[in-house]
């Protein structure tokens, strides 16, 4: 056990012996350390006002990721780096060039946001070399800016390295020099931390969770902390205590197993979307529109998952590739583990499958087989950074005769989990894969599902796209030259 | 002080004026060195107010039980309406509607009714949520058909607008129709939320800090609220992260009630609201039903036009009055009606008291105007292009608005086709045509629609604008005016006016905060009016220093005044030629007074309301867009694929600047009509309460190919400060394109033989409806 959160701000050695389970960065940042230049914008991770960088060592190397400070908790940042904007203009006063850009491109206008563009830009650089518009726009989806339309803010994400080369960039330039601090404070003790609201535990390895969990099974397990953020900025709970998952090295791993890839539980979006996007196109570009950046490199598969959401966008695609979760507790002195299929841990509304003292540990995906047929879509009000109004995956197993012999589609946003349509797949077996299957299994969705209206979609629309989401999957895949998309990197890529 | 009606003859020259400057708090911005309000210092003994606000929409509050909240952790303090030593009223309009904290009627979800003051904001939030209220609860009436359902309330006198006898027109009409359009309102979603700071003084002075557009009504509502003179308050404002109208009036609530904290208990007092309880309990951009009835010919020109504007205009009055004026002021775009009627319908709904956005009614009355446009070109068969150029205001006998105005400046034409011909229009559109034709299940849409905007405030005395220009014995310059600055470039604009006129570097202007300890009895930045106003203003102070500077100067050193000049860099007087601040220097010793305040206000302007008649326009902004669209069939998503522009600035003071201001405003304008949709439940809650649910453009929205262009060598045809125009609000209106390019793509599967009458916002949900009902009206 450590006592002591330990993390880098700046250049600065930050040790705490005491601080609460759920205290914001953003806060930590504003009010603790009078750090203003981070600003508050929403409070829920959605406008990127508040966005920092970490740079966190991922199992030895040294990473620089954009996060949303106000849903951050501080004691998660242990044994990280924290780069505020504050911290970019030289020790002359001159202005990063980042910021030079911004200001050359005239990419402030009332000047709330930019902080926080400022510091995803910077992320950016610090990992891409002249990054395509499309990438910038990927990078900047988590930030809003209501006064400049945004034309200007991607010009200076274009001029930026123009204005300086990023290899000369101070923050790649001291990456070892921050990498060996991060070394020194990384180690395999146990965190466990008291403030006045309670306790924070982070351990590092997978025995020592299992430990904790089975110790206190009433404790809030967190990841990224994109949603549990929200719990606490948002609905002012009192979380107590907390198991933070991050340190635990083992559960980041992807590996490829052959049939399957398997993905441990706190495999970040930006990773579990490289490895899946080896798997099919769609669900690159499904992965592309999970939050924006900055949730994305909070978030994980296993919160996306463990936290039930019935508009997750990760269990439709899943359930539909027909993955496998593994669930591990202690059990007398050992790891007990369970693997279930995906779809049967979603019980309920917001009610999941997860006994006392269990855990999310992997995923496991296998991969799409011979005469399989693949689609993932997701509609929302906007592309980018939206929550499904509906999210539809599914795929198809044809056989030699060219009927389908296996259907699984899955939907997010239809019920109150992720589910699939049973009777819709009913209705597509044996058949050929044509316009008479896709009205078929339409037909029967009323069956499988009654949607609700909400403030994202009517239930009809909902009803309607889910039909009409099977009618893209079936030009996708028998029309190749027709054009399904208007955007994302399906459109770019053909399909507009 | 200046005569206001003096026309300042201002030569368009070289120099500091015209020029791309970046704006002043730019290299502050990007290192997170600007201040905002809760960005500065706290003051020593600083306690957090938040706000109690009502569970239910409408109804009587019974009993209101703070106990809990009082004995809450950290509580100081609980305040109700009964603490207010002055007036329990902050209606801006004064019809006396809109208490601070409501006592026994309950009229919105999020109503204020106490607030909680404690050592910590975070302490005060949860201490808020802890008061027991009961209530009799009715049924709230939500939404414009309800309202109209229930009677009709109206929340402020109406206004009606008419020219010529509409009922016979439409008679004579050879082809009428009639119609109906939702349009969606609109949350400002400025990313710094509403915000005061509240520092009591001694005596009965009180000091403001507070996110706000209007600092004289906050003063003059503090004062009220408080009981006190104007004179005993101070309201200081150096910057807003964004306002867009939503701090036009709605940052009264917070300064009001963090000044009666903060007066209650001897300490300091901020109150700043979660973004979600912001959002919940703040006015918005109305929302619309406009039903119309057209009377025209088969060449597509508009014999007559009835139309009805009825406004969702919330709890109280606030400034739905003038929104729904301006709706009317605008229900014309760019078109003569030869004989028209229009009428606006303030309705009270039990729902956020909706407020000045950005266009302020305008963009709806327009959006109105390119429906009737559109209806027109589908049930003739003609281009909606082609039908909104013959029915463009022209020469005498078609040059009259529903407001009997003289429409004097009128550019559109002009605009339009030079923007048909810059964007390629035609040749664009016919290969859309074609190309839509093979593609099955994406379909494109064009569509180029022109913007007429009026400036000028209608209540015509708000039309008026201070400014204080101190001149150093270094020659420096402190400007000070009474406009502020929400990021729109108002600062650097009037400073550049202010360097121009004394021939200095910009960076010999200190821009100071906007503060009513300065200048008094200002106007809301509002109605697009900031610089042409304060510029004015300050010119006027400068032309007042500059005019005893050239006395001086002609009498020290024995030559003509008009041998004077000051030009970049220098002051010639005669052959001589000297540094401003030798000059500067040479004026103190021989005591010449080197500050001066300078005012303006607007010429020209008259309304008379009750007869529908006047000149309420100083003058028109003009512009046009072009937008392309893709859609998709099967779902309703889409995606604006390229965007022209061409938009009159006047004589530009800042092209950049204002450029800004058109591609902002344009996106703003584009995510009103597309994806900002504001939904509340049966209950009366806004459900669409956060960024996560409500959805304003992000980067990839905005459109790929986005050519912008100012109007070039088009001055202002009034004097106005350097000849140019107002740019904050007439650009969003170029949005109005994306509406009717997503209408066209729609039209494509009937053959662009049905209207679309495609509603805003329009959401992927709206269009795919569209495209269905398009399907089955053309297939019939």
């Amino acid at each position: 056990m450590r006592e002591t959160l330990r993390f880098l701000l700046g250049d600065r050695l930050v040790e705490l012996d005491r601080c609460d389970p759920t205290l914001t960065v953003l806060d930590w940042l504003r009010l603790d350390q009078r750090m203003t230049g981070t600003k508050e914008g929403c409070a829920e991770g959605d406008c990127g006002a508040c966005t920092v960088i970490i740079g966190w060592l991922d199992r030895g190397r040294l990473r620089y990721e954009a996060i949303n400070a106000c849903i951050r908790f501080l004691p998660t940042l242990d044994g990280c780096q924290l780069l505020t904007v504050e911290h970019l203009k030289g020790a002359d006063g001159s202005l990063h060039p980042v910021q030079q850009a911004m200001v050359e491109c005239h990419g402030s206008q009332c000047g709330f946001c930019t902080p926080g563009f400022v510091m995803s830009l910077l992320a950016l650089r610090l990992n891409e070399a002249q990054p395509s518009v499309s990438r910038i726009e990927d990078a900047l989806a988590g930030n809003l800016c209501r006064c400049t339309g945004y034309e200007p803010i991607i010009a200076a994400g274009r001029r930026m390295d123009e204005i300086a080369p990023r290899e000369a960039d101070r923050f790649l330039q001291g990456r070892e020099t921050v990498a060996a601090r991060l070394t020194a404070l990384n180690d395999t003790k146990t965190l466990s931390l008291q403030g006045e609201a309670g306790r924070f535990y982070a351990p590092a390895t997978v025995e020592a969770l299992a430990d904790l969990v089975s110790a206190y099974p009433q404790s809030t397990l967190v990841a990224g902390a994109t949603d549990v953020g929200l719990w606490v900025t948002k609905a002012m709970k009192r979380l107590d205590p907390v198991i933070y998952l991050g340190r635990v090295e083992a559960l980041h791993t992807i590996s490829d197993e052959g049939e399957h890839l398997r993905l441990g539980a706190m495999a970040g979006h930006i990773d579990v979307r490289a490895a899946l996007a080896t798997l099919s196109p769609q669900l690159d570009e499904l992965m592309r529109r999970f939050g924006g950046e900055q949730v994305r490199n909070a978030g994980t598969i296993g919160g996306n998952i463990a936290n039930g959401s019935p508009i997750g966008d990760l269990p439709p695609a899943l359930i539909a590739l027909d993955a496998t979760l593994v669930l591990a507790r202690r059990s007398e002195g050992r790891l007990e583990r369970r693997a279930i299929p995906l779809e049967s841990y979603f019980l309920d509304y917001r009610k999941q499958d997860r006994r006392p003292g269990e855990f999310v540990e992997a995923v496991l995906v296998p991969k799409l087989a011979d005469g399989m047929l693949f689609h993932a879509s997701k509609i929302s009000k906007r592309f980018d950074e939206d929550i499904s109004a509906v999210c539809g995956a599914f795929r198809l197993t044809l056989g030699a005769d060219g009927r389908i012999s296996e259907a699984r589609l899955a939907y997010g946003g239809m019920a109150g989990i992720p589910k699939r349509a049973a009777a819709a797949e009913a209705a597509l077996i044996g058949r050929p894969w044509d316009d008479e299957a896709v009205a078929a299994a339409t037909a029967a969705l009323p069956q499988d599902f009654t949607p609700l209206d909400d403030m994202r979609a009517s239930a009809q629309y909902r009803l309607k796209i889910a039909g009409n989401l099977l009618r893209r999957f079936l030009i996708e895949t028998t029309q190749g030259a027709t054009e399904t998309r208007v955007a994302g990197l399906l459109a770019e890529a053909g399909h507009g | 002080m200046a005569d206001a009606r003096r026309k300042l003859d201002i030569a368009v020259e070289a120099g500091l004026v015209g020029s791309a400057r970046a704006h002043d708090s730019a290299p502050k911005h990007v290192a997170g060195e600007a201040l905002y309000i809760d960005d500065i210092a706290a003051p020593e003994g600083l306690l957090h107010a938040y706000l109690g606000t009502s569970g239910i929409a409408r109804g009587r509050l019974l009993k209101l039980d703070l106990d809990a909240v009082r004995s809450a952790p950290g509580v100081v303090a609980v305040l109700t309406a009964t603490d207010i030593p002055g007036a329990n009223d902050i209606s801006s309009t004064h019809l006396h509607d809109e208490p601070v904290f409501a006592t026994e009627a309950v009229l919105f979800h999020g109503q204020p009714l106490f607030a909680v003051v404690a050592e910590t904001r975070e302490q005060a939030r949860q201490a808020a949520t802890l008061a027991k209220a009961e209530y009799a609860e009715e049924a709230p009436l939500i939404d414009i058909a309800a309202a109209r359902g229930a009677g009709g309330r109206l929340v402020t006198e109406p206004l009606k607008l008419e020219r010529g006898d509409v009922a016979a027109a439409l008679v004579e009409s050879p082809r009428r129709l009639q119609g109906s359009m939702t349009i969606g309102g609109q949350e400002h979603f400025y990313l710094e939320g509403q915000v005061a700071l509240a520092i009591p003084g001694e005596d009965e002075d009180m000091a403001v800090l507070v996110s706000t557009q209007h600092p004289s009504e906050v003063q003059h509502m503090v004062a009220a609220v408080l009981g006190v003179g104007s004179h005993a308050v101070t309201v200081e404002v150096r910057r807003m992260g964004g306002g867009f109208g939503g701090k036009e009036t709605q940052a009264n609530l917070f300064a009001c009630v963090a000044a009666l904290c903060a007066r209650k208990l001897k300490r300091p007092v901020k109150l700043r609201p979660d973004r979600d309880d912001d959002m919940a309990i703040t006015g918005k951009r109305h929302d619309f039903v406009c039903d119309y009835e057209i009377g025209f010919d088969d060449e597509g020109r508009i014999h007559a036009l009835d139309a009805v504007y009825a406004a969702r205009c919330g709890w109280n009055a606030d400034l739905s009055g003038p929104v729904t004026d301006r709706a009317l002021f605008h229900m014309d775009n760019c078109y003569f009606y030869p004989a028209v009627r229009a009428r606006s319908e303030p309705l009270f709904t039990h729902t956020c008291s909706n407020t000045a956005f950005r266009g302020f009614g305008g963009p709806q009355g327009m959006v109105g105007a390119e429906r009737f446009i559109e209806e027109v070109a589908y049930a003739t068969g003609l281009d909606p292009l082609e039908v909104r150029r013959r029915n463009l205001y022209g020469a005498a006998g078609r040059d009259i608005t529903p407001y009997h105005q003289r429409v004097e400046d009128n550019i559109a034409a002009e605009v339009i086709a030079e923007l048909e011909r810059r964007s390629d229009y035609q040749a664009r559109k016919a290969a859309i045509r074609e190309a839509n034709r093979k593609s099955p299940i994406v379909k494109r849409g064009i569509a180029l629609t022109p913007v007429k905007f009026g400036i000028s405030f209608t209540a015509t005395w708000f039309n008026q604008a201070g400014a204080l220009v101190h001149v150093y014995k270094d020659g420096t310059v402190a400007l000070n005016h009474g406009g502020t600055e929400m990021g729109q470039g108002l600062y650097v604009k009037v400073a550049q006016v202010v360097a121009h006129a004394f021939g200095i570097g910009l960076d010999q202007v200190k821009i100071t905060a906007t503060t009513t300890g300065k200048v008094p009895n200002t106007s809301a930045t509002a109605a697009s009016s900031g610089s042409d106003l304060n510029g004015m203003a300050a010119l006027d102070a400068c032309e007042t220093i500059k005019k005893r500077l050239t006395e001086f100067a002609a009498k020290h050193w024995q030559e003509r005044p008009e041998d004077i000049a000051f030009l970049p860099g220098l002051v010639k007087i005669g052959a001589r030629e000297i540094a401003f601040k030798e000059l500067v220097a040479a004026a103190y010793l021989a005591r010449i007074q080197l500050s001066a305040t300078g005012f303006y206000a607007t010429p020209e302007i008259h309304w008379d309301r009750k007869a529908g008649r006047g000149h309420p326009f100083y003058y028109f902004a003009y512009g046009a867009a072009a937008a392309e669209v893709a859609i998709d069939t099967l779902t309703g998503e889409y995606k604006v694929e390229r965007v022209d522009i061409l938009h009159d600035c006047g004589q530009s003071l800042n092209p950049a600047i204002d450029r800004g201001q058109i591609e902002g405003g344009f996106v703003q304008g584009m995510g009103w009509l597309t994806t900002e949709e504001l939904v509340w439940d049966r209950k009366g809650r806004l459900w669409t309460h956060a960024p996560s649910t409500y959805k304003i453009p992000v980067a990839s929205d905005r459109p790929r190919i986005f050519n912008v262009h100012l109007l070039e060598n088009a001055p202002n045809r009034e004097p106005t400060v350097h000849r140019s125009k107002a740019v904050g609000e007439p650009p969003l209106m170029l949005a109005i394109s994306v509406l009717h390019a997503l209408s066209d793509a729609v039209a494509s599967v009937g053959n662009y033989r049905v209207c679309p009458r495609l509603d805003a916002p329009a959401t992927p949900e709206r269009v795919l409806d569209a495209v269905e009902r398009v399907r089955a009206e053309a297939g019939r």
